[in-house]
Formats: structure tokens, C-alpha cells, sequence
């Protein structure tokens, strides 16, 4: 079957300061009259392209339906209250901050 | 920032169990058990891993499917386990992993994926077989999953569950349509069910007696039925849909017991599992090996948008205060 | 017109525009599982989705009006090179994602002037399918335009690929607007307000099309190369591997249901 071009396969090269696509979170209201919730989260260079891949994700492109996209760094999260078993120093952000969580390369199954 | 006390290790333990006990969902930021995140993060990134890489074998037959309707029908089904794919990685991501990394470690060996698409679609007739056996493991799986401890992952489960019925659905009919065919077909059909049936009982992994980490998982609420268990309940399920479907299952063993209330069945080749987990089986590399070129081949393109992505933000900065709040202008648009 | 005479002309030119669809959806599915990043097996297998939609319900009409008893299948399936109506600019290889994406443009930009206009044709069924797709292309020329934009105005090296990409693809376009007065058959159906003629779509397209290529910082590329014949059955040697493998497992079971 005619593949379409690709890269060498095998190795991956190293990533030094790759970078990758920010995360945006996704809000959608499926109708009028119901309001914005948050649907999940999804990749993407800039908020246009986020926009269109929320489409394709999570609505399939049904009309009627109304998208917000997000960078998820932009959203600032409620502190826990003290009932919760919850503490967090370093931020208020939505998710755990990945550079918290270092895996050592020799971890197998991370 | 407010200042709070930080609660005693004991204390977050005790929540976090509670929470469990009580049948309740674990959220990103709640405190949890270094080991109850890392289980959970290759868990569900080795579920993302296997619904792309699982796009691989069910692709192999878009360009070659018999009708419109099987070409359109697959089309779908190819475009939702990407999206599947792309659920499961969001929910990852929440516990603090990046895609990105996950899907180095994919490349590099050190995640796997479901083990399943090892095996390679050598006739039409398989899709259907992975349709009807290998959807139908899957979603066994995956409804006590949509009951997870975990939010996201029992959220992103729910959304799955919904559209792999209807590919399981599909699968089961493209089958029977095959084996009610001409004799060609019939034989086709058979042939793929005799390739797929013991791959797909094997999907739930090895038997409770060999599997150490399940008592810990279902403690914590992320598994909820053992391998055997739902071994049983697929197998109990299969038999009279075979006998729908007129096809045979290849295995001799396979027996209405009164006493158990369940089908007794034959041994399965534990050697075979092994090996092919391990990486030997018939599709491993080549697998592999494709998602590394596309995702190597593709690095050009991903760079090209985010250095766009980084000129705008520059011409943005220097242009006239025109810039609008992605969600403010969304806001314009939905009140609109 | 005579009914005969009309039903033959409307058969032929649902044809082309079903073989169009078929052909582009085709290689579009060569992409699963290979798109340089996950969205992109998503969106390209939606466009793909739409487009085998848009060739079934014209092909099923097509049949239909020809009143042979050819269903969808007979007519993507058991038609050999020769008579497959589709321009030459949908069978070109993938090659890469520029190439993809110019040819998406190129093409989806095409089929929004012309669903447009057939939105009020004067065949309800055209019509009626018409108005449908143009939702679904004036996504697909979307999607094309965002990456062509960000490709050509991305890295150095997404520039270069898209100069290589518009050089290969953009002879190419010029079929898609030949007068459909070259086909006698068909002639008669502008005039019904059932077709539009190709022609009147070329300067909306190619103000869209160039709007485009500037704001991706590349240049309208002239070419003395006019490639065509796919309309009348010529088509490029690449076509008949497409045909050989889309169609052998139909054509090894004849009579049999899938």
C-alpha cells in the first residue's frame, strides 16, 4: 500500500527543550438553554487549532453547540479548604504541575 | 496565597481512604498514594497506548473494505480510537505526566499496549472478529472501569464505553453477514474467529493465581472484577453469540457446566501470552515500528505550528491592543 | 431536453462529482494511524468520513437516474480506470502533509463555490445533497487553510516543504474549472440550472485561494502545465493501483454481500 513519507523508523531522537503543545481544556454547551462544562482536555499549538480539534473531540461537529477553549495554565484553580485532605505550596493550577513528578530513566512501567 | 497547616501524612492517608470506601471519586489535586498515581498513570496510558497503535491493524483494511457502507463504517471506527486514544491521554495527563513523555516511553519499550494487536489482520473477515471478540474483551473491561475510583479515568471511560457498543455491534454484524455469505465468506469468517478467539480470551490477562498487583488495584478502587472473573463472564457471553453467528469457537474444551452455572473451557497456552507480551509476537516490531515513523516523520509539522503559534504571540504583543481572550471572544460567539 | 437525454446527462454528472469524493477519500484513509500527530488522524479521517458520505449519496443517485440497476458498489467497485470521472488532482499520492493539505485546499475551496451554488439547483436531489456537503467542506477548507497557513508560515524547513507541494499540486487544480460544455453529454444541465459550470467558480475560488497563500507568506505559483483528461477517463498511471487496490476483495467475491 502507497504510505505517505515518514521519518526513519527505530530511534527516537533525545528531547532536550522540545516543545510540545500546551494543554487547553475544553468547555462545551451541547444546547441552548444548558451552560458551559468542562469536557476534558486536548493538544494544540495556538487557540484556533484547539478550537477546531474540541470540535472534532468532543462534539463531532454537531450544530448547536457552543466550544470554549482554554489554555490550562490560564485557569486558576480554589484553594482546598482545610476539610480536604489537600495541600498544595506551589500553585493553584487545575492539575499537578508535571516538573513535580520526576521519573528516573532506569524506572521500568514508569 | 493562603496559608494552610499542612495536614499530618496520616490524615491525607485516612481521607484518601475514605473516599475509596465511600465509593467516591478521586480527583487530580486530592492527595493520593505515590503508588495509587503511578499505577494509575501507566494504566491509563498503556489504555491510550493501545487504542492508537490498535488503529494500525483495523486500518490495514480501509483502502481494500468490500462496500461504501464497510469502508465508511470502519472510517468511523478507525476515527473514534484515535479520539479514545486522545480521551485517555487527557485523563493521564491530569496526574501530572505529559503526553508527550508518555508516548516516549510507549516508543522506547518501557509502556506497552494491549497486547491483542500483536496479532496481525490478514483477511476482511478479521476486522469483523475484532469487532465482535476484541471490542467485545474491551468493553467487558472498561464498564467496571466507568466505575473507577479515579474521576477522569471513569469520566473518559463513560464516553468511551458509549461509542465501543456500537462498534462491537457492527463488528458482530459484519460477521454474520460473512458467514451467512457464500461458502467463501463463510469459510473467511470461521478462519478469523479461529485466529482471534484465544488472543482475545487471553486480553484479561493473566489468571488471578499469577497476578500480584490486582488485590492492590481493587483496594483501590481501579479495578473492579478479577482477570478470572471477567474472563468467565466473556467467554459465557461469546458462546451463544457464536451459535448466531453459525460460526464454531476453536476450542474443544468448551462446555455448558450445570454445577459452576458457567462454561467450562479449554487451557490456554500461558507460553504463548508471554512470549508475545515480551515483544515476539507476529506484529510487535512492525508496530512499533510505524507508530515511531509517523510520530518521528510528523516532528516538522508539530514544530511548524508552534513556531506559527509563537510568531503570532510575537505580532500579537507588538500589533495594536486588537488581542482578544480566547474564552472572551468564545463568550461573544456563544451569546451571539 | 428529452427525460432520456436528461437522466443520462444528470447520471453522468453525479458520476464526477461521486468519483471526485470517492477517490479523495480514498487516499485520505492512508493516512490513519500515519498523521504527524493524533488530531490529525481525527481530522483527517472526519474529512474522509464526509467525503465517502457525499460519494455514496451521489453515486446512489447517479445510478439511479442511469436506471441500469447499478447500485453504489457496482459503480465504485466494477467501473475500471476508463470510466471513473474524477479530476486527476484528487488521485495524486499523499506524498507529505504540505502536499496533503495544498491538495485539501485546493480542492475544498473548489467544492464550497461549487456545493453553494448547487444548493439551488434545479434537481431537488442534487440539491438537497449539495446543501448538506457545503457544511461539510466549509470545514474541510478550514482545517486545509489553518495548517497551509501554518505550514507556510511556520519553520524554514514547513516553508520549503510547502513551495515543493505547490509546485507538485497546483497544475493540477486547473482541471477542476474546464467548461463542462466539453463534455456534449452534459451541456444542457447548466442551462436547466440542474450544474453549474466550473468556469464561474474559478475567480471566487481563486480569490479565496489566494487570500490564503498570502497570509501564508507563499506565492501564487504560475504553471504553462495544464494536467487533465480525468474527467473524460484519462487518468494518471498512479490511478490504476488505487483502483487495483480498492477494488480486488469486492471484485473476488462477485454476487457476494458484505
Amino acid at each position: 500500500m502507497p504510505t505517505p513519507e515518514r521519518g526513519g523508523a527505530g530511534v527516537v531522537p533525545p528531547s532536550p527543550a522540545r516543545q510540545q503543545w500546551p494543554l487547553w481544556e475544553v468547555f462545551v454547551r451541547p444546547r441552548r438553554g444548558l451552560s458551559h462544562t468542562h469536557t476534558g482536555s486536548l493538544h494544540a499549538p495556538d487557540a484556533e487549532l484547539a478550537l477546531r480539534n474540541a470540535r472534532d473531540l468532543y462534539t463531532r461537529r454537531q450544530e448547536g453547540v457552543s466550544i470554549w477553549v482554554v489554555r490550562s495554565s490560564d485557569i486558576t484553580a480554589s484553594a482546598p479548604d482545610e476539610k480536604d485532605a489537600f495541600f498544595d505550596p506551589a500553585g493553584d493550577k487545575v492539575y499537578r504541575h508535571p516538573t513535580f513528578y520526576e521519573i528516573p530513566d532506569e524506572v521500568e512501567h514508569l | 496565597m493562603t496559608t494552610i497547616a499542612e495536614p499530618s501524612a496520616d490524615r491525607v492517608q485516612a481521607e484518601f481512604d475514605a473516599i475509596i470506601e465511600a465509593d467516591q471519586r478521586i480527583e487530580p489535586r486530592d492527595w493520593m498514594p505515590e503508588a495509587y498515581r503511578s499505577t494509575l498513570v501507566r494504566q491509563i496510558a498503556q489504555h491510550a497506548h493501545s487504542e492508537i497503535i490498535g488503529m494500525q491493524p483495523e486500518g490495514n483494511w480501509l483502502t481494500r473494505a468490500p462496500s461504501l457502507k464497510r469502508k465508511a463504517i470502519l472510517i468511523a471506527k478507525v476515527q473514534d480510537e484515535a479520539g479514545h486514544g486522545l480521551y485517555l491521554y487527557g485523563a493521564a495527563e491530569t496526574l501530572g505526566v505529559s503526553r508527550d513523555d508518555l508516548l516516549d516511553l510507549l516508543h522506547a519499550g518501557r509502556q506497552r499496549y494491549s497486547s491483542i494487536f500483536n496479532y496481525p489482520t490478514l483477511t476482511w473477515a478479521d476486522v469483523g472478529a475484532i469487532g465482535w471478540l476484541v471490542d467485545g474483551a474491551a468493553i467487558m473491561n472498561q464498564i467496571p472501569l466507568t466505575r473507577c475510583s479515579y474521576g477522569p479515568y471513569a469520566r473518559a471511560m463513560v464516553r468511551i464505553c458509549k461509542e465501543e457498543s456500537f462498534h462491537q455491534r457492527q463488528g458482530f454484524e459484519s460477521l454474520l453477514t460473512l458467514s451467512r455469505g457464500t461458502a467463501a465468506q463463510h469459510a473467511m469468517a470461521q478462519d478469523a474467529v479461529n485466529r482471534w478467539w484465544w488472543p482475545s480470551v487471553m486480553m484479561f490477562g493473566p489468571p488471578d493465581s499469577d497476578s500480584p498487583h490486582s488485590g492492590q488495584s481493587m483496594a483501590w478502587g481501579i479495578k473492579r472484577f478479577s482477570n478470572d472473573e471477567l474472563r468467565q463472564r466473556f467467554v459465557d457471553i461469546c458462546v451463544p453469540q457464536a451459535e448466531v453467528l453459525g460460526l464454531a469457537l476453536p476450542d474443544a474444551d468448551l462446555a455448558w457446566n450445570d454445577e459452576r452455572g458457567h462454561y467450562d473451557f479449554g487451557e490456554i497456552d500461558w507460553s504463548e501470552f508471554k512470549r508475545v507480551l515480551s515483544g515476539d509476537g507476529p506484529c510487535n516490531r512492525q508496530r512499533l515500528a510505524n507508530r515511531v515513523a509517523a510520530h518521528v516523520g510528523g516532528q516538522w509539522v508539530r514544530d511548524a505550528a508552534m513556531a506559527y503559534a509563537a510568531k503570532q504571540a510575537g505580532r500579537a504583543a507588538t500589533a495594536a491592543p486588537e488581542v482578544v481572550v480566547d474564552a472572551e471572544e468564545a463568550r461573544h460567539d456563544a451569546d451571539a | 431536453m428529452s427525460e432520456p437525454l436528461l437522466d443520462t446527462a444528470v447520471a453522468r454528472y453525479c458520476l464526477a462529482l461521486g468519483d471526485d469524493a470517492l477517490v479523495l477519500s480514498h487516499r485520505l484513509c492512508e493516512w490513519a494511524a500515519n498523521s504527524p500527530v493524533i488530531e490529525e488522524d481525527v481530522a483527517l479521517m472526519n474529512i474522509a468520513l464526509d467525503l465517502i458520505g457525499q460519494a455514496r449519496s451521489f453515486l446512489s443517485y447517479a445510478g439511479e437516474r442511469e436506471g441500469a440497476g447499478r447500485t453504489e458498489d457496482d459503480l465504485a467497485y466494477l467501473r475500471s480506470e476508463r470510466d471513473f470521472c474524477n479530476v486527476q488532482l484528487v488521485e495524486m499520492a499523499n506524498g507529505d502533509f504540505a502536499t496533503t493539505m495544498t491538495r485539501q485546499l485546493l480542492f475544498s475551496a473548489y467544492q464550497y463555490e461549487l456545493y453553494e451554488r448547487l444548493s439551488s439547483s434545479a434537481d431537488t436531489q442534487i440539491a438537497a445533497i449539495s446543501a448538506k456537503a457545503f457544511k461539510e467542506v466549509t470545514y474541510h477548507r478550514d482545517h486545509a487553510a489553518t495548517w497551509v497557513v501554518r505550514l507556510g508560515d511556520g519553520t524554514e524547513e514547513s516553508h520549503r516543504r510547502m513551495v515543493v507541494a505547490l509546485n507538485a499540486v497546483w497544475p493540477y487544480a486547473g482541471e477542476l474549472f474546464d467548461p463542462l460544455g466539453s463534455d456534449p453529454s452534459l451541456g444542457g444541465l447548466v442551462e436547466q440550472h440542474v450544474a453549474c459550470d466550473p468556469v464561474s467558480l474559478h475567480e471566487p475560488w481563486s480569490a479565496y485561494v489566494t487570500s490564503v497563500l498570502a497570509q501564508a507568506t507563499l506565492e501564487v505559483t504560475t504553471t504553462t502545465w495544464t494536467p487533465a483528461g480525468g474527467r473524460g477517463g484519462l487518468h494518471t498511471e498512479g490511478f490504476g493501483y488505487l483502483l487495483a487496490e480498492m477494488q480486488h476483495l469486492h471484485r473476488s467475491f462477485p454476487e457476494a454481500t458484505w
